[in-house]
């Protein structure tokens, strides 16, 4: 589980059916100083989180797990919008 | 698992339910020898870690799911321990 900024959003109207009503947002995967850690990957987003948004998320099969259809073929997902990180 | 020191913590009101209640710590990667390695994340406390300690994290979803929730919540890495002292066999 990481932190991320929100960047971008992805629009996609091609795609696998139990992907239809999912907002897919872009996002930079971030330390908790900031710092950039990773390439900048698109997540599916449950949280209604915004662009510059500070989010969490996890990845894995239990990406997949917080959406409605839970064998969705998602492998990254925003679970969280953070208020405050205190280091 | 990964020995990792807790850096601070994480307040977030909008979130997945599963994620209600649940504390969560910023740990960073280190190395046997104290040293950082590696960049920091994020886990849910079960063991009532603070700032400071070291502890065990798992980044194993099937790890997390069983000790901080149902079978199908989605939860991804958790602190399992809190360390009390590492030691090498000088080599």
């Amino acid at each position: 589980m990481k932190l991320a900024k929100v960047i971008g959003t992805v629009v996609a109207t091609r795609k696998d059916k139990s992907l239809l009503g999912c907002k897919i947002l872009m996002i930079q995967p971030l330390t908790d100083e900031m710092k950039s850690s990773g390439e900048a990957i698109a997540a599916i987003d449950i949280v209604q989180a915004g662009p510059d948004d500070l989010v969490y998320w996890i990845t894995g099969r239990e990406a997949a797990l917080a959406l409605s259809d839970t064998f969705a073929p998602v492998d990254a997902t925003i679970v969280g919008i953070v208020d405050s990180v205190d280091v | 698992m990964f020995l990792c020191r807790v850096k601070g913590s994480v307040t977030s009101t909008i979130k997945h339910k599963s994620y209600k209640g649940l504390k969560v710590l910023v740990v960073q990667p280190i190395a046997a020898d104290g040293k950082d390695k590696g960049d920091s994340f994020l886990a849910c406390d079960s063991v009532q870690a603070g700032p400071g300690d070291i502890v065990l994290a798992a980044r194993e979803g099937n790890t997390a799911r069983q000790i901080l929730g149902t079978e199908d919540d989605p939860l991804h890495a958790v602190i399992v321990g809190i360390v009390d002292s590492v030691t090498l066999r000088s080599e």
